[in-house]
């Protein structure tokens, strides 16, 4: 298996004639979290959306395993949740998870075994519009699962899960880093991650200097 | 002629799904396009039977447009009979702007949008499955109505078999130019206005050469180099539309 390698190289964000970030680089590997860090508005989530490809940097290069990022194996080995949880509010938990497989590649768990992975066993049939936003960040997540993919890239997936529901996706991602997956996420909440190698960038700081 | 076309684009469609298959050999996972193509329409038709209203609105907007000609014109039904092609496709055009917001709204609003363009799928062909769902919800109800309304507007028999006609090549081509409009605009807050602005001068084009078909048929000539014309128009769309739409998604939700 080859060992997979997301690197961001002299990367500049310019947002309204503000500069948010200039000259970042970063090297993340297989197994490794890349966490985000920063105040409000210092471009984390401007940096995320850089790595998805919907945004170009205005300066520097993305690569995944050497090859810039605007190319079809990229987004074969990826996966996104951002603020949006991109559900459908009037399909069913398993009807939405049926789409997402659909659009990707069929990964290490079945819908069944991801949603009881998320704590969502029985809810298959219920309209996603009656879950709670915990449920619905929850099912948002189960797609992760779900689906072949090495990188994940969140954003703030903390948000409107309760203790339990943190703890369960601090364990989904040790468990993918430890089967050879990466992460990059932001977050305000502080992650207590045991044996994964946690590398962090403060947009703040690298602002500032 | 036409059937080359349609051989070709299927053709397309075979190679495409072979290629990825090659491609993915390693993951030995299926991954077909078709399979997603398929599922992108189905969960658009899915969610238009759960929300009724986008499909009953522009139909009813469709028929009020269209009883309410004889309402204005008065008892003159010769008068009426002589423009009833154009009332038809003029109601017709306006209802196909009114329901394209629906599109791509609501995959914009809730991040559906992002994943669709996330997956290893080319874009294009999906976004191509979300127009002929979109088809399929607006603009074939038109189709099943409009003779209806011909008859009302006291069309002749032998012009309503190529009305529909029109409308069956016709409206395919409103939805896909209409989704290169919707695409550039949906990022937009108010984008209604310049939707429309954008949209209806690409309209004009199948608007003359359906609602012509129509007047022919009724005088009882040919209209082989129109819908000649409409076949030709729609086979460029179909094939030429799908990727600005996709490029233009791609800058929408940036």
């Amino acid at each position: 298996m080859t060992t997979h390698l997301l690197q961001g190289m002299a990367l500049s964000c310019i947002r309204d004639d503000r500069v948010l970030f200039s000259d970042l680089n970063f090297r993340l590997q297989s197994g490794q979290i890349l966490l985000l860090e920063g105040k409000n508005g210092s471009g984390k989530t401007s940096l995320l959306r850089i790595l998805c490809g919907f945004r170009e940097p205005d300066a520097g290069e993305v690569c995944w395993s050497n090859e810039a990022i605007n190319d079809g194996s990229y987004y074969a080995d990826m996966a996104y949740v951002g603020h949006l949880d991109g559900i459908k509010k009037e399909l069913t938990v398993l009807e939405n998870l049926k789409v997402a497989l659909a659009l990707g590649v069929a990964g290490q768990y079945s819908i069944s075994d991801a949603l009881k992975k998320v704590h969502l066993q029985g809810y298959d049939d219920v309209l996603v519009q009656v879950l709670s936003a915990g449920q619905k960040r929850r099912l948002s997540l189960a797609r992760l699962l779900i689906t072949h993919n090495i990188l994940w890239i969140l954003d703030e997936p903390f948000t409107s899960l309760d203790k339990q529901g943190i703890a369960l996706i601090e364990s989904l991602m040790m468990e993918h880093c430890a089967g050879g997956g990466m992460i990059v996420l932001t977050s305000h909440h502080d992650i207590t991650l045991h044996g994964v190698d946690v590398l962090r960038i403060n947009l703040s700081i690298l602002h500032s200097e | 002629m036409g059937w080359m076309y349609y051989g070709l684009i299927y053709l397309f469609f075979i190679l495409n799904e072979r290629l990825y298959a090659l491609a993915n050999y390693k993951t030995q996972l299926p991954m077909t396009l078709s399979h997603a193509f398929f599922a992108i329409i189905r969960r658009d038709l899915v969610l238009a039977l759960r929300r009724r209203a986008e499909i009953a609105n522009p139909l009813l907007f469709f028929v009020l447009v269209i009883t309410l000609f004889p309402l204005g014109i008065g008892a003159q039904p010769h008068l009426l009979q002589a423009i009833a092609s154009g009332i038809i496709w003029v109601s017709a055009l306006l209802a196909a702007m009114l329901s394209l917001d629906s599109l791509f709204r609501s995959d914009f609003d809730d991040g559906c949008l992002e994943q669709i363009l996330l997956s290893p799928h080319p874009a294009s062909i999906l976004v191509l499955g979300k127009i002929i769902a979109h088809w399929l919800v607006t603009g074939l109800p038109l189709l099943i109505v409009a003779p209806l309304l011909a008859v009302f507007l006291g069309m002749p028999n032998h012009a309503i078999g190529v009305l529909l006609l029109t409308l069956l090549i016709g409206t395919p081509v409103l939805s896909l130019i209409g989704a290169i409009g919707v695409a550039l605009t949906v990022g937009l807050r108010r984008g209604g206005m310049i939707l429309s602005l954008l949209v209806l001068p690409l309209y004009v084009p199948v608007l003359i050469f359906a609602s012509n078909a129509v007047d022919m048929a009724s005088s009882g000539l040919p209209i082989h180099a129109q819908i000649n014309i409409l076949i030709s128009i729609l086979i460029m769309s179909l094939v030429l539309a799908p990727w600005p739409t996709a490029a233009a998604l791609k800058m929408s939700i940036n």
